[in-house]
């Protein structure tokens, strides 16, 4: 017999905007299933993440959820692209040892009635640690892009260097954004960021671009490429992943779905 | 090449336009001057289709085929170019990407081949050379950081690169100080003056027509086509200012 779980509700902080009836067509082993990655001192890790649809629009649930731990000086970088799922989301929980780095590129796409988050927690544990975090969401129909950031730094983490942005990008009436940053900072010699912004396509520069030949659809892609482009500034040393990524997000918003 | 009858376009309501009357044949760089307010830029914008410029009434034909039925970037396809009085920024797009992608759009559209990212960088560096752009201006993103002068010149440059048949040039002379006046003159002459091609040349000063000597000048007032006669018409504006010769008109 299984033992039955208890469900997180939209009264959980973590869990505010996301799709919580979805979790119910999980497996039980899903929901607890976290994957560890520990990267040595002095050590640099680097994953891409990708939920993307295999065989047409999916209404799956996809829940991934990582532990990192960050040795002293390790660097872990994480690139993620949630494009599938009714709900597709990302939870990552990073602690961080004196003068390592973690870094995390994420981009969220849909449109329909979908629902695509990344949720980091970032514990600053140890001194002179760095984390830098850029998420961008396109959506479009009833899709919701979401990104709850939660920042800890303790007391001892001085010369602490937090960075966190957000920025949403609206293609139609009717989907929507959520941005949390949440820090909490007990050191008092730390420098921590984070913008959150929501905006639509320039149309400015989007008559500019239709004067000199790119159809609607191709001025929407090149923006919505140049917007996402962001999240994946810190992957540009590895052309085959940053363009595969891209265009995982980009076949999305062509296929409109 | 250019037939515009009886144009009338408003804008949220406002008539600007009030039954204007222009024709151009291949061949010619006709330059439009007036007083602020008199409809210049919306005539050209109307001509490039921009989103809240309403046609009431009348007709544009390009090559024989109704210019108003199309949508900006299929006449930008027909051979139209709009050179704009504030060129817009695009930030995280390069002018490479952005032009390549432009001209094989419209390559495309036409039954064309599209360039290889080679072919592409070597029509690039030619016409920014024509120009006197750096090449690496050419890398970095659209307008974003340009002076005003450079905003111009990546204007000519790109004129240069998709190779319009019909230039509608909306004060690009603002802005340019006088090397870079003759500078985007002198690329304005090479690139469009043609047989098979055909310029609107909206001005407010006789500085540019010293250099791009039009073969027609037009004088537009209250949303009209008040005169129309040689170069020498300018010149008379120049000294005279416009009421003194619309009034002798």
């Amino acid at each position: 017999m299984t033992e039955a779980i208890i469900l997180p509700t939209r009264r959980h902080e973590e869990w505010r905007y996301s799709d919580v009836e979805a979790l119910e067509a999980l497996d039980t082993g899903a929901f607890e299933d976290w994957r560890n990655i520990d990267v040595p001192a002095g050590q640099t890790y680097r994953e891409c993440l990708v939920i993307a649809d295999t065989d047409g629009p999916s209404d799956a649930t996809e829940l991934r959820r990582l532990r990192v731990k960050l040795g002293e000086g390790a660097r872990c970088e994480l690139f993620g692209v949630i494009a599938s799922g009714r709900l597709g989301r990302i939870e990552v929980v990073t602690t961080l040892a004196r003068g390592s780095h973690f870094e995390l590129g994420g981009i969220t796409v849909g449109g329909r009635d979908t629902t695509r988050e990344f949720v980091t927690r970032v514990a600053h544990e140890e001194p002179e640690a760095t984390s830098n975090q850029v998420v961008r969401s396109v959506h479009w129909g009833r899709g919701t892009g979401n990104f709850l950031g939660r920042i800890d730094v303790v007391r001892d983490a001085q010369k602490t260097d937090a960075a966190q942005s957000f920025k949403g990008l609206l293609l139609e009436k009717g989907a929507s954004v959520n941005a949390v940053p949440q820090l909490e900072i007990f050191a008092d010699d730390v420098k921590c960021a984070h913008g959150a912004s929501v905006g639509q396509l320039d149309e400015a520069a989007r008559y500019y671009m239709a004067t000199r030949g790119l159809s609607p659809e191709l001025s929407r892609r090149l923006l919505v490429q140049a917007f996402i482009g962001d999240a994946l500034v810190a992957l540009a040393d590895d052309e085959e992943a940053h363009d595969r990524l891209l265009r995982v997000a980009l076949d999305k918003l062509d296929l409109h779905l | 090449m250019l037939k515009i009858e009886d144009l009338h376009a408003e804008i949220d309501g406002t008539e600007i336009l009030k039954g204007l009357d222009l024709e151009i044949p291949a061949g010619e760089i006709h330059a439009i001057m007036g007083p602020n307010g008199a409809g210049k830029s919306t005539l050209a914008y109307v001509l490039g289709g921009r989103p809240g410029y309403e046609v009431t009434q009348g007709s544009v034909t390009f090559n024989g085929q109704d210019m108003l039925a199309l949508e900006p970037h299929e006449r930008a396809a027909n051979g139209l170019f709009l050179g704009f009085q504030y060129p817009v920024e695009i930030p995280g797009v390069s002018n490479v990407q952005f032009l390549r992608e432009a001209l094989n759009a419209q390559r495309k559209a036409r039954g064309e081949d599209p360039l290889t990212g080679g072919e592409f960088l070597k029509l690039a560096k030619e016409k920014a050379g024509l120009l006197k752009l750096d090449m690496d201006m050419l890398k970095r993103n659209v307008n974003v950081g340009f002076s005003g002068g450079e905003k111009k010149r990546a204007e000519m440059v790109q004129m240069g690169i998709l190779d319009p048949s019909f230039a509608v040039l909306d004060e690009t002379d603002s802005g340019l100080d006088i090397d870079a006046l003759r500078v985007v003159g002198e690329g304005i002459n090479s690139i469009m003056r043609k047989p098979d091609k055909a310029v609107l040349l909206i001005t407010h000063y006789q500085r540019l027509l010293d250099v791009v000597r039009p073969d027609k000048v037009s004088i537009l007032s209250q949303g009209r086509i008040v005169r129309t006669g040689g170069p020498d018409l300018a010149r008379r504006l120049e000294e005279d200012g416009y009421d003194a010769v619309m009034e002798a008109a």
